[in-house]
Parts: structure tokens; sequence; C-alpha cells
């Protein structure tokens, strides 16, 4: 365990992702099996116990420490399990903790009722950081700041061996994953999956640099629109099916509308939205659904999940994957054709002669649920990552509004001296005193500006600074940042009741007076719903 | 405080009585020492005519230690040890005022008491202040810490009958880890990030040349680079024999040349424009507070080494044993914890508030 915790509290403060990876690169050089590939499925979230839960903490700190004592430290602390880790009266640490496998192990073996007295005995045997990650181990969410993919990606770097390959064995695979590792370090062959319900690793598209355009040839590519939701894959055979995340998480629980509808044999690429009568509702009713463990019935009905699909990778047990779009395409028209899946739906190519005409669609969709342009090389077989070429996204312009600087917080890294993250707000109307505007945060911001401009930002923040909170620095609104964004949604969780999408600095707008900036009213104008979408799912064809 | 927190504590306080849990006012009375007691100016001993750690300029101060929020300028006339009047020297040259130094353990009259200071192993000429009077020892600890510090000499118990304990980290959650632990932490990130350049935030006095002392004693010998404001500080260290090793001052572009260094500044320098331009540098930060993840974050340090010269609960609670005072009273920090603790170990304890002290980087 104690290998372990310190891999946890390493990544968790590590704020650059290069030192994340050399920290699980570490790990898994330094730890043997099947430590390390406990280790790695701890952090692929591919590691669940039953027996534990927090309240079983909560009770196994009452019978050590003074409740008040207790009461007084969670206050202070905030947490949970790291109250219990620093409080938990274990005498000193055993000579030879419990590693990570025999945890796992253990615990995967245990009866419910067992559970108890094993973590008990391991708390006395850890120190304070090897307790915490002992807690945060057994009941869930490490919250490291990891995702599975770089997990993942630490794995294949460890091995010498492209990302994509693990992702394409990850689901054939089990913890602690001891042929993974083998392979990784040379000793044995690449292990076999020939699983028909297994994660390939998704083809992704590159920003389209529009000065290029004139250099393509128009009859070359296929277009379609860029769906606002997300990217999925379908995977199904013998019986069984799964919904795969753009990185190989397995989403399938939050959606089993989708997969009840399942009952074929192929691999399917597409985007998952919310959809009503085939019309696409804004990407807002899709995050309802995102994320949760269990879905009710009636969010099922009020945000009724849907795939528009785009490929397909595999039919029955044939690969596809070597094939041109084009023939990929009729292959999807025509397995569609005999499965016709409820909640499923085929992505409507789109006619065009020339760029310009193209230039003109994109111009003119606004609607909910487009994000902007495909263009896919019809020739281009279907490869893993984001090869350069072959696929291009076009977004739409982005919309934009000018914004009153609020708040600012130091950034981490390289910009841990800087004020980097940035609050801005819009004027409203000033509630009582019906006379007075008042500014309400509408978003925030970290990126989208120069080294430079940050240099010059940051200085700003320091000599406007009117208050301070904590880390946040309160300055006076007299700043206007020209702010683009793909949308903006309704947002109940926002003082404002608005909240954008991918806000980022368009501009510094040094030049304007701050009360010229906009005001929450414009804001809401731009919120979209389906019912006002120009674009409604035409044929294309 | 929480709703949880709060109902507990009512709770405990119906069950046992309120004269557990803090005195009721009689009781106060009856043994707390009237004659040493809290004022706007800081803790006043009538019969000595002294205040202790004054936070405004008065007649006579005794001050602990060298540390900003204790030792301040402008006293007609300071008591305090050798090393201490040391450190007011150098922090505020002829500000400081007249400061007659006392040897530790050395009785000395004052008025109608008699003082003693004795180590307490904070930092630098840290003392406790044992006073005398009629009969009645009261100490009150200062600020201290019990495990072996090379900068400085050892806490040392004077049983009492009261004593005045500071609670900087008096929550049971805080038990700091052996030094050595922390040390070797910091080399095992230098080992494994050698292109980076190890920016430590510590404490301009104390905690930066216990740091110094403790790399050394794990075998780091290479030159140790200071910002500017820890200079000063660090030659008071030398002058009084501490031997820090090769150090050397940060200027301008030299910082680009210091990837694989130890680099030690204020916390607050940290996230200052000073913090730029040095290669790709590993955030770190020496106090007791990076034990708990929320102050790690709040500050952006990437790693948090558990290093303070404050006593933390395990030593808090020793200590109360050690000294075995039969009156208690808890300052300068989480003093509900404490005084809960001692009174359920049959100590008379109350919280006694003193204002104006400030370690939120220690």
């Amino acid at each position: 365990m104690r290998a372990f915790a310190e891999l946890l509290e390493g990544l968790t403060f590590a704020p650059q992702r290069n030192a994340k990876l050399r920290l699980m690169d570490r790990y898994f050089r330094q730890r043997p099996d099947p430590d390390r590939g406990y280790g790695l499925a701890a952090l692929t979230g591919d590691l669940a116990f039953t027996g534990a839960k927090p309240a079983l903490i909560r009770e196994l700190v009452a019978t050590r420490v003074d409740p008040i004592l207790f009461a007084l430290s969670y206050d202070f602390v905030g947490d949970l399990a790291e109250t219990a880790a620093l409080i938990w009266p274990g005498g000193s640490p055993s000579a030879s903790p419990p590693s990570l496998a025999a945890v796992v192990e253990t615990l995967s073996g245990a009866g419910r009722k067992d559970v108890p007295a094993f973590v008990e005995g391991w708390l006395d045997g850890l120190d304070a950081s090897a307790r915490y990650a002992l807690l945060k181990l057994i009941t869930g969410g490490l919250r490291v700041g990891v995702s599975a993919r770089l997990a993942k990606t630490a794995a294949a770097g460890f091995g010498g061996v492209p990302l994509a390959e693990v992702e394409e064995l990850w689901h054939g695979l089990k913890p602690p994953y001891l042929d993974l590792f083998a392979w990784l370090e040379g000793r044995k062959p690449r292990p076999e999956t020939r699983s028909a319900i297994g994660f390939r690793p998704l083809m992704l598209a590159n920003p389209l640099d529009e000065d290029e355009l004139d250099r393509l040839d128009p009859s070359a590519y296929a277009c379609e629109w860029k769906w606002d939701g997300i990217r999925v894959q379908i995977a199904a055979g013998n019986g069984e099916a799964r919904l795969f995340s753009r990185t190989g998480d397995d989403i399938g629980a939050s959606f089993p509308d989708i997969l009840a509808d399942v009952d074929f044999a192929a691999v399917l690429d597409g985007e998952l939205l919310v959809a009503r009568e085939r019309e696409i509702a804004p990407f807002n009713d899709l995050q309802q659904r995102l994320g949760r463990k269990a879905v009710t019935r009636a969010m099922m009905t009020r945000y009724p999940a849907h795939v528009r699909l785009y490929d397909i990778l595999l039919d029955g047990d044939e690969d596809l994957r070597g094939l041109p779009l084009s023939e990929r395409r009729r292959r999807l028209e025509r397995w569609y054709d005999a499965h016709r899946p409820g909640r499923m739906d085929l992505s409507p190519l789109l006619e065009f002669a020339d760029w310009a005409r193209l230039a003109a669609l994109r111009a003119s969709s606004r609607a909910a649920g487009i994000e902007g342009l495909m263009l896919k090389q019809w020739r281009s077989p279907y490869l893993a990552g984001r090869p350069k070429g072959p696929w291009f996204k076009w977004k739409r312009a982005p919309l934009t509004a000018d914004c009153v600087l609020m708040y600012a917080q130091r950034g981490h890294g390289k910009r841990s001296s800087f004020y980097s993250d940035y609050t801005f707000g819009c004027w409203r109307n000033g509630g009582d005193d019906a006379t007075a505007d008042e500014l309400v945060p509408v978003g925030k911001a970290y990126s989208g500006f120069t080294d430079a401009e940050l240099v010059e930002l940051d200085r700003w923040v320091r000599r406007n600074t009117v208050d301070n909170f904590g880390p946040v620095r309160v300055v006076a609104p007299a700043l206007v940042l020209e702010i683009a964004f793909d949308a903006v949604q309704v947002s109940t969780r926002h003082k404002s009741g608005v909240a954008m999408r991918f806000p980022r600095v368009h501009r510094i707008r040094w030049d304007k007076p701050a009360a010229e900036a906009d005001r929450l009213e414009a804001l809401r104008a731009l919120i979209e719903s389906a019912a006002t979408g120009g674009e409604k799912l035409a044929s294309g064809r | 405080m929480t709703r949880l927190a709060e109902l507990v504590l009512r709770r405990a306080r119906e069950r046992t009585g309120p004269g557990t849990m803090d005195a009721t006012a009689t009781d106060r009375q009856r043994w707390q020492p009237r004659w040493l007691r809290p004022t706007v100016a800081g803790l006043w001993c009538e019969p000595g005519r002294f205040y202790i750690d004054p936070t405004r300029p008065v007649d006579r101060a005794v001050i602990t230690h060298g540390h900003a929020d204790h030792a301040r300028p402008g006293h007609r006339s300071t008591l305090a040890t050798a090393e201490t009047a040391a450190i007011m020297r150098a922090r505020y040259g002829d500000d400081a005022g007249p400061v007659e130094s006392l040897g530790y353990n050395v009785p000395l009259s004052l008025g109608d008491v008699v003082v003693r200071l004795v180590p307490a192993g904070h930092i630098l000429g840290s003392a406790q202040v044992a006073i005398e009077y009629r009969g009645c020892r009261v100490v009150v600890s200062g600020d201290y810490k019990r495990r072996p510090d090379p900068t400085c000499a050892g806490f040392e118990v004077v049983p009492c009958d009261v004593f005045i304990t500071e609670a900087t980290f008096g929550l049971p959650v805080f038990r700091h880890p052996p030094d050595s632990h922390e040390v070797e932490r910091l080399l095992q990130s230098l080992r494994l990030f050698p292109e980076r350049c190890h920016l430590v935030g510590a404490y301009a006095l104390g905690k930066c040349q216990r740091l110094i002392m403790l790399l050394r004693r794990a075998g780091y010998d290479r030159t140790i680079w200071l910002h500017g404001a820890l200079v000063n500080l660090c030659n008071v260290y030398a002058r009084a024999g501490v031997q820090l090793g090769p150090i050397g001052t940060v200027s301008g572009g030299a910082r680009r040349a210091l990837a694989g260094e130890i680099v030690l500044c204020p916390p607050s320098a940290l996230a200052d424009r000073w913090a730029r331009a040095f290669p790709d540098p590993v955030t770190a930060m020496a106090s007791g507070w990076m034990g708990i993840r929320q102050r790690v974050r709040q500050r952006g340090v990437e790693l948090p080494l558990v290093i303070s010269d404050h006593a933390d609960w395990d030593e808090l609670t020793a200590t109360l044993d050690d000294v075995g005072a039969p009156g208690v009273l808890v300052t300068h920090g989480r003093e509900e914890a404490l005084v809960h603790y001692a009174a359920s170990r049959g100590y008379r304890a109350s919280a006694l508030s003193v204002a104006g002290f400030e370690d939120e980087d220690d």
C-alpha cells in the first residue's frame, strides 16, 4: 500500500500530464506483479468493492475516537476518508504492511460481514497516507486527476507500444493484467482478444485550416453534420452489447435504453444524443443523462437517448476497418436497412458541389445539436487515433460576447504564479434597486490568450485587485474580455441562469469601457432549443 | 462549524455538564492566575509589570521568540534570549530598541515575580517563560515542539501549577510524520525529476534553516539556493554556530541554470512573480498545514512536505502529561479540541484568547 499511496499522492498534486505519466511509469517499473496491475485497475476504475461504504468508515472510527474530537476534526478537514485516515489512532505502522494485491484479493473474496474486521486490521498496520489510499480505494472514487485513458497511456508508454493497441485489448483483460504487463515487458506475445464486444479505438478528426481548403478536392470528401453529443461506439455480439465512450470507458449502465435495442453482431461508430421524434435536443439535455450509475424510467422518458450512426467497423466477424469510407458507408446503409434498430438512425450525408456552397451551409447552421461540419475522405480506411489528413472537423464560427472580468485565480504548474483563470460577468438590472446595474458571473475561461497577453492580464489583475477571498482575487469591474463560446445553455446551477459551452478569451478589449459590455438579456437570447433550430434532421441525400 | 459538529458538542455539554468542557466563571476565578491575564496589548503580568509577546509598543516586553507576530519592535525595554535578541536586531536594526538578553534557566527578578526563560524547541532562541509569584508557578509555553531540531535547544519540561500552551495544531488530525521521511520525499522527487528546479516554500525564520540542516543530515551536500529574503536570517543562524553548508543566493538570469537544484523561498514567493523563469519548477512547501489536502490544493503545491516547528497533537497531549500542571490554559490555535481533551483527562482546562498571532505559513 505504501507505494500505491505515494503514487496517489503524487498524482493528486502534480498538475502536469507529463509528471503524472512519469509517476505512473515509475510505479509500473518498481512494483512487482500483481501489485502494479491492481494499481492500474484502480486508476482505470476497473476495481469495485461492494462491502465497503462510507458508513463503514464512520462506524470504525466511532469505535476508536472520541466523537467530539472527531466532529471538530471532520469540520476542519471536510473529507470523511481524509479525516479518518489522519485521526486513526494506529500505534506504529507495522514493518510489513499489507500490499495492494493482498488488500484487493482479500476484499474481493471476503463476505460482507468480514469486511470491517479486515479494514480495521489494515488501518492499524498503515501510516496516514496509506490509510487514506486504502479508504479511497475501497469506497471508490480515487479522484487523483487521472482519467482511465491517461493511465492506459502510461501503461502503453511503459511498454513502448501505441495507446490504441492497449485500448483495443483492454476490454478482454482482467485485473491484475499479468498478460498485459508480460507483453509490455516483451516477455510474452500480445494477448489474444477475439471478443466481439471489445473496444476499438476511434478514428478522430483534425480541425480544418480554412486556408488549406482550396487545395482539397471537394469530390474526394464526404460531408456530414458534426452532431453535438458525445462520440460513442456500440460493440455487440454473442448476445452481449457494450456502449463505449470515445476513450473506451464503458458507459452502458447509463444508457440501458440504447442497449435494449441491440440484438445484432456489429461494431458501430456514432454520436450519442438526446432526441425527441428524431429531433436533436441541446447538449444540456444529454448532460442530464451522463455519468449516472443508475437511470430511472422517468429520466429515460424525459431525456430519450439516441445514436446517430457514422460508421461501421465490424459486421459480424468481418473487420471492415481496412475498407475505404465509401465502401464502409455502403455497408453501413445496407446493414441499417437490414436491422433498423430503434433509437438509431444514420447521420445523413450532405450534398455540395464546391467549398463555397459548404461554407454557406456551415454559416447557416445555428441549430441546437449541430456543432459544425465533418469532412471525411472517401478513400480513408478507419484508422485508430487522429491521423493527419483524412478527416477534418469544421466547427461553426463561435459566438462572442463582451464580458467584464470579475475574479481571477492563479493557475497550476507553469502558470502557478500567474492569475490565469478568469471569471467574467455581464450586466443585469440590480433587482431591488432597479436603477443600478450589477454584474453577474456568466462563465470562466482559462485559455485563448497568448503568453504575452497572460503577462499583461496578470499585471492588470494585481494592480486592480479590490478584495481577496482565499485564493480568489476580486478585481475592479473595469476590463472587458471578448469571450468566444460555442453555445449558451440554461443552467440552474449558475446564478445567472445561463452556462456557456467552451468559453475562451477571444480578445482583450483594453479599449472598451466596462459599462458598454453585454447584458445578460443578450446572452439569454442566444439560448438554444430544438424548436428554434433551422436544421432539423434533413434527409440530405 | 458544521451542524454536525455543533450538535455533537451541544450533546456532549449536556451530558457532562459545563465544568468539564469549559470552566464556569467562579471556577475560573479560583484556579486561573488573576495576576497574569490577556489584554488588548497582549498577555499582561501585573506583579512583574511586563507583557509577554505584546502586540503593540509597551514599557517592558518579554519575548518568547523571534517570529514577527511575537517579537515586535518599539518597546521601551525588551527581555529575550541572546539568540532572539540577535534575530530582532537583524530584522529591525535600531528599531528593535534596547534588548536585554537572558540566558536559558537563569532566574531573574522582575518586580514581585521571578522569571526564567526555558528552551521551547521551536526555533533558534525560542523560550518558554516560567513565572513564579507567591508560590505559584505559571509556564507560558510560547510556540514549541518536542521533536529534535538541529538548529535549536530542545524543549525542557518545567513542572508548574498552570500551563499555558499553544494549540496551533490542536486537532488529532495533525500528527506530523518524522522529518527524515519528508526530506527523503523531497530528495526522491529530485531523483525522479532531475531536470526540474525544486522550489520549496519555507518560513524565513526557523523552517528555512531547519530544512537546510535536515537536508545536510540526509547527505545532500550541493549548494542550496536562497531567495534574497532568507539570507539575512541564515547569517544569524550561521553566526550562532549552525553550520548550513554551501548556500547561494538566486539572482536574475541565473535561475535558468537551476534545473535539478533546491531553491528555498518564503511561502508567499511561490505565487509571486519572483517564482517565474525557473526551469519547470516543482512547487513544494514545508509546513504543518501540508498534511491537509485542501490546504495543499489552495496553495497550488505539487510536493507537500509536512514539516512543522509547532507541536502536533501527540506532542501537545504528551506535553500536558509531562508538565503535569493541574490547570491548563489553551491559546493560539484550535483551542476547543485540546480543552476538551485536557478536561477529559482530568485537568482543569479553559481557552485563553490572546489576539494577534498568525501562523498560516508555518
